[in-house]
Parts: structure tokens; C-alpha cells; sequence
């Protein structure tokens, strides 16, 4: 018999994986809003239709946005009052299991070698599960598709390079084209070591894409002059957003990582 | 424009930045699918066959969401789809040079938009499925389409709307 607290994380991850997987959080369909509205090309236009009619029937008939349901990455912040444990992710695990069944999820966790499919989204370190403290506690998920995860790079640069970071996130999206649906949201980690820039990166896209700074803006407004636009058919809008998460780093080094995201830019927050 | 599958000589006369609805049976195919037909044959009759680049969401012999994944992926497995007679492939993202030479003459690219697996859902029903045991996302699902919303991204033509 799971226990009450066992129950309750499984209960909050199912139901935060439904709730990313059929509707779109609001700043994004902003986002997504004033991109079609800015946009000249026709055929572009159609492609947005397509994405607003394709949210509509997903919150419809309560179903995926998106058949690739991606690999499920959770965010869970522990104030001082709850204890960590394994139990924590056992939890969030069966969360996954359940809603792999309910929502559902398309088994994407497969072994990296001999690609068999565990057929239920778990496996060896997945889901992905992070937890740190906070003053709440909270559980977020960010379900992540195959095919801007693909796209995405790290580049260990020189010190000397600061200047060129917007060059080579612009590059990553250049080289990725069409391949992650855009318009894409552009997550951009600076800083920590090898591994923990591309866990900025990552943390980045649960920002609101609401508002960004000047470096965020400035790195967006010269990937939309890129012009790959909509689904990769030309248009005004490459990217919706660039968010940044910066972290210190040693003194010789300068580790940049760009987690492109699709426009199906997937995230639910819930507190327990 | 309406066509209907299995596709013959009217895929010629497209132009890329055609709009077309597409009905009747096509099939999805992935990296692993294209793998098993190379190895072993085609499981159903390729002469005028639609490839559909798609992992499906399936629940309960239903359609749940299908929306097209990247075509990229299959560049290199594509040419002898092709050459034995599949003469449209539907897809996101679009694909390389070599597909846009051997398209040349004989078949065509549809693009539909990324992530719309509802929207896609919407307009299919569920016939069948090949290769079942390579798993949800890589089976041959066969999926009978109504009306299905296409642009043509590239034409028989050597026309792409991709490059730029």
C-alpha cells in the first residue's frame, strides 16, 4: 500500500504531465498570437492557423498537442518541512507510468544501445528528476520532444569569446533550420561546468517568455532576421523567445549551451 | 485541391506551394521502419504508396495524435522508397538535395505542420498496423485519411520551398 505522501506526488506529476500535454501555458499563446500577427508570408500564416486550430481540438477532445510527447524532465523544490527521500522518486516515477496510461503519452524511453522500449516512459535515470530547495513545495514538468532536443548543442569557449555567445546561438539555430518546428522558444545556459550548461539551458525554457532583457532580445531579434521562419517556409518569426540562466564557471573556461525548444513549448507548475 | 490515394501521374502537375487535401490510405514510417523494409520488403503494395513520417499516440485501436516527425532523419533511407514506387511522402521539416533529385520526375513532398497531432488525429482512422513489435512509435501504422490539410514543400520539380 503506498503511503499518503507517496500517493500524493505520484497523483500531482500524472496530473501536472495532462495538463502540459493538452494546453499551452498562456505566455506562449501570447507568444504564438503576436507572431501571426506580425507575419506577412501566406504560407506561414497557414501554418500558424494550423497550430491555433490544433490547440483547439487537443483541449477539445482532451487529447496530446503533440504526438511526441517527449521524454518527461521534472522540477521538484522541497521547503525545509519535507523531507528528501527515494521515495520522492519512486513517486514521480509512478506518476509517469500513470500517466503514460491516462493521458496518454507515447513510450518514447527506449535503451540507448539495443533501443528496446521499456513501454512506459521510465528506464536508467528516467524521467529525468531534479530537485533542489525552495520555499514551496512544488513539482514541474516539462515534457520535451525528440526533435528540437536534437538540435540542441554545447561549445566549450574561450574566455575570450564572450562576445561572440549571440554568434553561436544564432549558428546552433541556423544549423538546425527547420528541423525543430519552429518558431522555436531558445534556451541558453552560460557558465557552471561541462554538464550543468546544458541543465541552464534547460532550466531556462520554465521561464516566461513573457519578458526577456536587453541580451535576451537582442540574441532573438538577430535569429529572426534569419529568416527561416514558421515550420522552416519563410517568415518573421524563427524564435518567439530567448531565455537565458547564467552560472559561474572557472576562470579558463566558457561552457555554452543552447536546448532549442519547438513552439510546443510544454510546462505545468503545480504546488502541493 | 483533392487527391486521393494510391497516387499516380496527377502528383507531377504540383507545384510547390500547393495546397492539397489528401485522403485514403498511407502509411507511417520511421527510421526503424525503413530499416525492416530494406531488410525485408515491403509489407504492403509501395506502386503510387504515401509514406507518412509520423510516430502515432494509439489508444484503444484509435488514432489519439499523429502529428509528422522530422524528415531529415530518413534522408538517406528514402531513395529506395522511392524507386520501388512510393510516389509521396508527408512529412515535416523537409529533406535533402538527393531526395529533392530523386523526387525528380516521379513523386513529391508534402510538408503539414509540426506538432499538430490533434488537428492530424482529426482527420484519420486506424486500418492496421505492420512491424507491430518494433514498438508505438516506429510499427507501420496503415491510417485511412480524410481530407488531411498538406502544402506541397517540395514538387517533381526540384522545386523546394525549404531552400532558401
Amino acid at each position: 500500500m503506498p503511503s499518503p505522501f507517496f500517493e500524493k506526488v505520484a497523483s500531482a506529476v500524472e496530473a501536472a504531465i495532462h495538463d502540459a500535454e493538452t494546453e499551452l501555458p498562456a505566455d506562449v499563446i501570447s507568444a504564438l498570437t503576436r507572431a501571426y500577427e506580425i507575419e506577412t508570408s501566406a504560407v506561414a500564416k497557414g501554418e500558424y492557423e494550423n497550430i491555433f486550430e490544433n490547440l483547439r481540438i487537443a483541449k477539445e477532445r482532451d487529447v496530446p498537442i503533440c504526438q511526441d510527447t517527449g521524454l518527461i524532465v521534472i522540477y521538484i523544490t522541497l521547503p525545509p518541512y519535507v523531507p528528501y527521500s527515494a521515495e520522492l522518486y519512486e513517486a514521480a516515477a509512478e506518476g509517469v507510468r500513470r500517466a503514460t496510461v491516462s493521458v496518454p503519452l507515447r513510450p518514447n524511453a527506449v535503451d540507448p544501445v539495443s533501443r528496446h522500449n521499456s513501454g512506459n516512459n521510465c528506464g536508467e535515470g528516467m524521467p529525468s528528476i531534479h530537485i533542489s530547495p525552495g520555499d514551496k513545495f512544488t513539482v514541474t514538468v516539462l515534457p520535451k520532444g525528440a526533435g528540437s532536443e536534437n538540435m540542441s548543442q554545447i561549445k566549450m569557449m574561450l574566455p575570450s569569446e564572450v562576445g561572440s555567445i549571440a554568434d553561436f546561438v544564432c549558428e546552433v539555430v541556423r544549423t538546425a533550420g527547420s528541423r525543430p518546428c519552429p518558431p522555436m522558444v531558445v534556451g541558453v545556459g552560460i557558465g557552471g561546468t561541462f554538464d550543468s550548461a546544458p541543465a541552464l539551458a534547460k532550466e531556462a525554457l520554465l521561464l516566461s517568455i513573457d519578458s526577456m532583457d536587453e541580451f535576451e532580445q537582442s540574441i532573438c531579434d538577430k535569429i529572426n532576421e534569419l529568416g527561416i521562419g514558421a515550420m522552416g517556409l519563410g517568415g518573421k518569426t524563427t524564435a518567439l523567445a530567448v531565455k537565458v540562466k547564467r552560472g559561474a564557471c572557472h576562470t579558463a573556461s566558457l561552457p555554452v549551451a543552447v536546448n532549442i525548444q519547438c513552439w510546443c513549448c510544454r510546462r505545468r507548475r503545480v504546488e502541493l | 485541391m483533392r487527391l486521393t490515394t494510391p497516387l499516380g501521374d496527377e502528383v507531377l502537375s504540383l507545384n510547390a506551394g500547393d495546397r492539397v487535401l489528401l485522403s485514403g490510405t498511407v502509411y507511417t514510417a520511421r527510421d526503424e521502419a525503413h530499416l525492416r523494409i530494406l531488410e525485408e520488403g515491403f509489407p504492403f503494395n509501395p506502386e503510387g504508396a504515401v509514406l507518412y513520417h509520423c510516430g502515432p499516440v494509439i489508444s484503444d485501436n484509435e488514432v489519439v495524435a499523429a502529428g509528422p516527425t522530422t524528415s531529415a532523419r530518413m534522408n538517406k533511407l528514402t531513395k529506395p522508397m522511392l524507386d520501388a514506387g512510393v510516389c509521396g511522402l508527408i512529412g515535416k521539416g523537409g529533406m535533402s538535395d538527393e531526395v529533392v533529385e530523386a523526387l525528380r520526375g516521379r513523386g513529391v513532398y508534402f510538408a503539414f505542420t509540426g506538432g499538430c497531432a490533434a488537428l492530424a488525429a482529426s482527420c484519420m482512422k486506424l486500418k492496421g498496423v505492420h512491424y507491430a513489435d518494433l514498438g508505438m512509435a516506429e510499427a507501420v501504422w496503415e491510417i485511412e485519411l480524410s481530407d488531411m490539410p498538406l502544402v506541397v514543400g517540395i514538387d517533381s520539380k526540384g522545386n523546394n520551398l525549404f531552400k532558401r
